[in-house]
């Protein structure tokens, strides 16, 4: 995290100018958010065909644990899951946790750290060095995601139109929501008659 | 002198016209579009005011040169006089409004209710962007919105319109009519991915888009071949935006402060060697008004003259894009004129009429 970097940024502006105690609204308004390095996040858009790789493992590992996380209920695991994940994808990716994960067709790169959490793609704004408009020292979300999407084996899953985010699901388990869906259509595939076990 | 234009009902300017078959809207510009003619659109400079008569002198400035008009929703994150709001009011005059949306000021609760009350009052033509962040404009206090991007915008009032209900499901009686559109810009990174974005656009129900201001032909020419590689330009209507920069100095003032605008060093050198640099920025848009309408797949322009609306009309005229053709332009309606004569006639004549008087001259 802490590279040397002498360079006095904007974001460093900012936190400075900006009293301590003042009330700062983290999930909100992503645009008072102050980070200091984007190294973590640009390592894993840089390796994001072995992170694809690896979330499909684990992704498959999650859903044949599936008998366990209903043996002890889905809704009881969600604590525990969701303080994993939230640190995991917090260092690997900056996540937001919006709670539906787009991450494997964006390229690795969260598209909820856009300060207008375009979840399609660039908005017109960005600067000429690939920079954001509204964070001008932070790479544009989307340029870096073109990029980590094109070194991907699912490359155009990018193309999808995404829903809007359901604000309902913020600060919930993307990765268990996902188990649960893919058990349940499972399930539905191997008996059409009867109907999916929640 | 009362024969009617082209694209006028004929019960009255305000309404919206008849339906054509395969047309989405009831307004002046998708017919424009449709039957395959150059079309021009401009942008109302909103007004910092309460006053209506604003926004018609605004718009009369651009009469019987233009197809349609944007009302802009805050550009720049600036706080103006609102889009529906200038909608309304040009929508009573018969003018073709393109109403634009953006995301950063509403979340999809007050946006579906914009759209129903803005295609209630007439409105045929909507924009959907996702809007400038807060940081750009007068008021960087504000808080952000962005519930919705442009892209998921699109698709709920191509849902609205098309399946008549809401992004919830709960049925609408009357769906909107309305032409979509939605903006792009070719001039900014990542380059490789713009053209691609554009069929994001059409897939989520783009029917014409505009562009960023284009003072590069050369990098337009280069996304426009993209597009049609991909086959976009056969689904959706190209209006390149176009406009005249004031001088040098503001053109390099737009390049370091305007987010997403790109003016290449040639066109500043150009502007610079000028004697009159306003005039030369006229002509420099007309050049390149004359090169972007020969690229294939360009439907028409948007010229957008920040603060120089007055030289819309001569931008147009001048490029001679038209070709003789003249949009729809407000005429006053005969009873209109005689009331407004008498009026004229009663208020600023020195007459005492007496009924008596006016007996004796009606015989």
């Amino acid at each position: 995290m802490s590279e040397t970097n002498p360079a006095v940024t904007q974001a460093t502006l900012v936190k400075k100018a900006a009293p301590k105690s003042d009330y700062k609204p983290a999930d909100v308004s992503p645009q008072r958010r102050v980070q200091r390095s984007f190294a973590v996040r640009l390592w894993s858009i840089r390796h994001s065909r072995l992170l694809e790789w690896f979330y499909s493992r684990f992704a498959d590992m999650f859903l044949l644990l599936h008998p366990l996380w209903r043996g002890i209920g889905y809704g009881r695991v969600e604590a525990p899951i969701k303080f994993v994940e939230k640190r995991v994808k917090g260092f690997m990716f900056d996540c937001r946790m919006c709670g539906q994960c787009i991450l494997s067709s964006t390229g690795m790169s969260c598209p909820m750290n856009c300060p207008k959490q375009l979840r399609n793609g660039p908005c017109g704004g960005v600067r000429a060095n690939g920079n954001c408009e509204v964070e001008p020292d932070m790479p544009c979300v989307w340029v870096k995601a073109w990029e980590g999407s094109q070194n991907m084996v699912n490359s155009d899953k990018i193309l999808a139109v995404q829903k809007p985010v359901d604000q309902s699901l913020r600060e919930t388990s993307a990765w268990l929501r996902v188990t649960a869906q893919a058990a349940a259509a499972r399930e539905a595939a191997a008996a059409p008659k009867t109907g999916a076990a929640a | 002198m009362t024969a009617r234009q082209r694209d006028e009902n004929p019960a009255g300017i305000h309404l919206p016209l008849d339906p054509l078959p395969g047309h989405s809207s009831r307004g002046r510009l998708e017919r424009v579009l449709r039957r395959g003619e150059f079309a021009v659109t401009t942008e109302l400079n909103p007004p910092d005011s309460a006053d209506p008569e604003d926004v018609y002198n605004r718009a009369k400035i651009f009469d019987g040169w233009v197809d349609a008009i944007n009302a802009v929703d805050a550009s720049g994150a600036n706080c103006h006089m609102s889009s529906v709001g200038i909608c309304a009011l040009l929508t009573r005059m018969g003018y073709a409004p393109i109403m634009q949306i953006a995301c950063r000021d509403k979340n999809r609760i007050a946006i579906q209710g914009d759209v129903l009350g803005g295609a209630a009052m007439g409105v045929a033509n909507m924009l959907c962007l996702t809007g400038d962040g807060v940081q750009a404009g007068d008021q960087p206090g504000a808080k952000p919105v962005f519930d919705l991007d442009s892209m998921s915008l699109l698709e709920t009032v191509r849902i609205m319109r098309d399946n008549g209900k809401f992004l919830s499901g709960r049925k609408l009686t009357t769906p909107p009519q309305v032409f979509l559109g939605a903006a792009v810009n070719p001039f900014a990174p990542p380059f490789d991915f713009r053209p691609i974005h554009l069929g994001k656009k059409i897939a989520a129900g783009a029917q014409f888009v505009q562009t960023q201001y284009c003072f590069d032909v050369p990098m337009f020419r280069t996304f426009m071949q993209k597009a049609r590689d991909l086959g976009h330009t056969e689904k959706v209507f190209v209006l390149c935006g176009v406009g005249p920069l004031a001088s040098a100095k503001t053109a390099k003032w737009i390049r370091s402060n305007v987010p997403g605008i790109h003016i290449p060093d040639a066109i500043i050198k150009r502007l610079e060697g000028a004697q009159d640099q306003k005039k030369e920025g006229k002509q420099l848009c007309i050049d390149i008004i004359n090169e972007v309408k020969e690229i294939p797949g360009i439907s028409g322009i948007h010229v957008m003259a920040y603060r120089q609306e007055e030289y819309v009309a001569e931008i147009v005229d001048e490029s001679g894009v038209l070709k003789g053709r003249q949009p729809w332009k407000r005429e006053i309606r005969r009873d209109d004129q005689m009331v407004a004569d008498r009026l004229d006639h009663i208020l600023h004549d020195e007459i005492t009429e007496t009924q008596v008087d006016m007996v004796k001259t009606a015989h």
